[in-house]
């Protein structure tokens, strides 16, 4: 699964020889992050933040692992054993610290990530299906991401259990039925607390599952790159190791020095204090706003107030699912055959008017409902909808891209002479 | 710039002194790695130590006054079985008899019990064999050779003074730290 040219793995000590024939296990590993992987020569840092969202899921899993060493998940002692983490546990306040702020930090990685493969047409054919892959695995961390925000069981985590699964309650006909039954009884209590700690343990190794296999589907067709053009030969790659395992080591120091800052002195700045109230049935909190990751979806969510054939609530619900279901489809709307938003100037702009409206969706969903807000948001959410269902569609016919450079290599070394020919510049 | 390096240091990869500056980098990078990683498997380790909140219960306030002579009391301390033994003048003349060096854990009666309160035996009621609760606490039960413990599951018999002198078991019954707050309460741990 990789280019003809790659390094072939040849064990020479007896022991792995005899471990290749029985367990290629290292050969494995040397084929896929090893020197048997080659890559293309030009990816810039922002081709790190795969590489670091696998690092911020080892976080989360095994901190969370020793969180739930110490956690109960009872409705009457859940707060309290959050409680006995943060003051008794010796560390514990490190391992909560960093299991929530982890989860914001692996938002962020993976948003980037995203961004990126948005931008420079990572979704584009042959990588179709590790798009699809990173969809399902992104819907997957949103779901383990709020199941995890209720075990606290705080006034946040229970008011964010009723709304989210009162947005189910909109289905038609079986709406009530469907609620009650996610939460295994008429309002979130035990039993739906308990469910979501069981799920809220189980879901990372699926995800750590459909990792796998977004990066075997991204292994046969090699990584993107920034110019987007395929690559054509040896000169264009170099070896995964010791290159890009140099690479993404810089970055994951970056990473690990960005979330200490976070751990250590902010520890709950992207956090809401009411979640430190014990959870009560009888009061909802004044502002109830979910987790700063799910804000562009819930002012989408939030977007619609007018009853237009179908109730709000539904379309509300609706919309916000359909935002997420919408990208999908994405490598089917956007026909340009250029993947790399370098050589498409109108495709460029729309891509940072997309940047800026998700910014404004996000600022929006964390404002109280009332306006301006919901205007702003209405107005937001529709471009979101058009630019992926109208414009892309549009440019991707009309736009005139730039001159694509002959190969990686000619992108690369075009640009700067002193390094494409050291000897004549000496 | 470039330009200048090449002129000075024909190629960063030559050794300047048997050492090449990218083997440095690479040493010290894997090193600071390393290292970094050690530091913080540690908090992973010590979360599993028991936490503030067991060890707050460490320590217990007990009153002795209805505890009659020749009467045990069983409680629990750390989690574990206690014996508290209010010796009678009889069993307190016992254990002072014995030869101390011949014993196989050598320890007096006055070793093992508080000063001025040496009818008061208290020690854990845990085996220093594999961790059994011996008998002898309640009335009738089997308190052995030597009128002390007995442990029904390999068979140490332990004195009046709650040490070692027939059987597998090692050492003596383990005495906590405790301190006598009055002459009838006794606070253990």
């Amino acid at each position: 699964m990789s280019f003809p040219w790659a390094e072939q793995y040849t064990p020479k000590n007896p022991f792995m020889k005899w471990m290749d024939e029985r367990l290629p296990l290292p050969r494995l590993v040397y084929n896929s992050v090893g020197a048997g992987y080659p890559v293309p020569r030009n990816l810039n840092y922002f081709w790190n933040f795969g590489v670091l969202a696998g690092l911020a899921l080892v976080i989360q899993i095994v901190t969370g692992v020793v969180l739930a060493m110490h956690y109960a998940a009872n409705s009457e002692i859940a707060f309290a054993s959050v409680e006995h983490i943060m003051r008794d546990v010796n560390s514990g306040w490190l391992m909560r610290y960093l299991h929530a702020n982890g989860a914001s930090f692996f938002f962020i990685v993976v948003y980037i990530h995203i961004f990126r493969g948005l931008y420079f047409g990572s979704y584009k054919a042959p990588r179709e299906m590790v798009w699809l892959l990173g969809l399902v695995i992104f819907l997957l961390m949103m779901a383990t991401a709020f199941m995890g925000y209720v075990l606290p069981w705080g006034q946040m985590s229970f008011w964010g259990a009723q709304v989210i699964t009162g947005l189910f309650a909109a289905i038609p006909l079986v709406g009530e039925t469907v609620q009650q039954w996610l939460l295994g009884g008429f309002a979130p209590d035990n039993a739906a607390l308990n469910r979501f700690f069981s799920l809220h343990y189980l879901l990372p190794f699926v995800i750590a599952g459909c990792i796998i296999l977004h990066i075997w589907a991204l292994h046969l067709p090699g990584s993107n790159n920034p110019t987007g053009i395929d690559v054509k030969g040896p000169q264009d790659t170099i070896p995964f190791h010791p290159y890009y395992t140099a690479k993404d080591g810089f970055g994951a120091g970056v990473f690990l020095i960005a979330l200490s800052i976070m751990v250590f002195f902010a520890p709950n700045f992207l956090g809401h204090a009411d979640n430190y109230i014990e959870a009560n049935p009888l009061s909802t909190p004044a502002h109830i706003v979910p987790e700063w990751y799910l804000l562009p979806f819930y002012a989408i969510l939030r977007a619609f107030t007018v009853d237009f054939l179908l109730p709000a609530k539904l379309w509300g619900v609706l919309a916000m699912f359909g935002s997420i279901l919408l990208l999908f489809f994405l490598p089917w709307l956007d026909k340009s055959p250029v993947r790399s938003g370098k050589y498409r100037p109108q495709f460029k702009i729309w891509f940072w008017v997309l940047v800026v409206d998700v910014l404004v969706l996000g600022y929006c969903g964390g404002a109280p409902a009332e306006e301006p807000y919901v205007m702003i948001s209405q107005v937001a959410a529709m471009y979101y909808f058009a630019h992926f269902l109208i414009i892309l569609p549009l440019i991707s016919r009309t736009e005139r891209p730039l001159p694509l450079p002959n190969s990686i290599t000619e992108a690369v070394l075009g640009k700067d002479k002193s390094t494409a020919q050291p000897v004549a510049a000496e | 710039m470039a330009t200048e390096d090449h002129v000075e240091q024909p190629a960063a990869d030559q050794p300047e002194g048997g050492v090449r500056r990218r083997d440095f980098l690479n040493i010290a990078a894997v090193s600071v790695a390393g290292v970094g990683g050690v530091i913080a498997i540690l908090p992973l380790v010590n979360q599993m130590n028991p936490s503030a909140d067991v060890l707050a219960l460490a320590s217990i306030d007990v009153d002795l006054s209805a505890v009659e002579p020749g009467q045990t009391i069983k409680t629990t301390w750390r989690k574990q079985p206690l014996f508290i033994r209010h010796l009678t003048a009889d069993e307190i003349a016992e254990a002072r008899a014995v030869d101390v060096s011949a014993l196989r854990d050598p320890q007096s009666l006055e070793d093992r019990t508080a000063e001025g309160h040496e009818q008061w035996l208290i020690s854990l009621a845990v085996c220093t064999h594999l961790g059994c609760i011996p008998l002898g606490a309640a009335p009738g039960e089997n308190k052995g050779e030597y009128g002390g413990y007995f442990c029904p599951c390999h068979g140490s018999h332990y004195d009046t003074a709650g040490r070692i002198r027939k059987g597998p078991a090692p050492t003596n019954l383990v005495v906590p730290e405790y301190e006598f707050t009055s002459d009838t309460t006794v606070t253990i741990g």
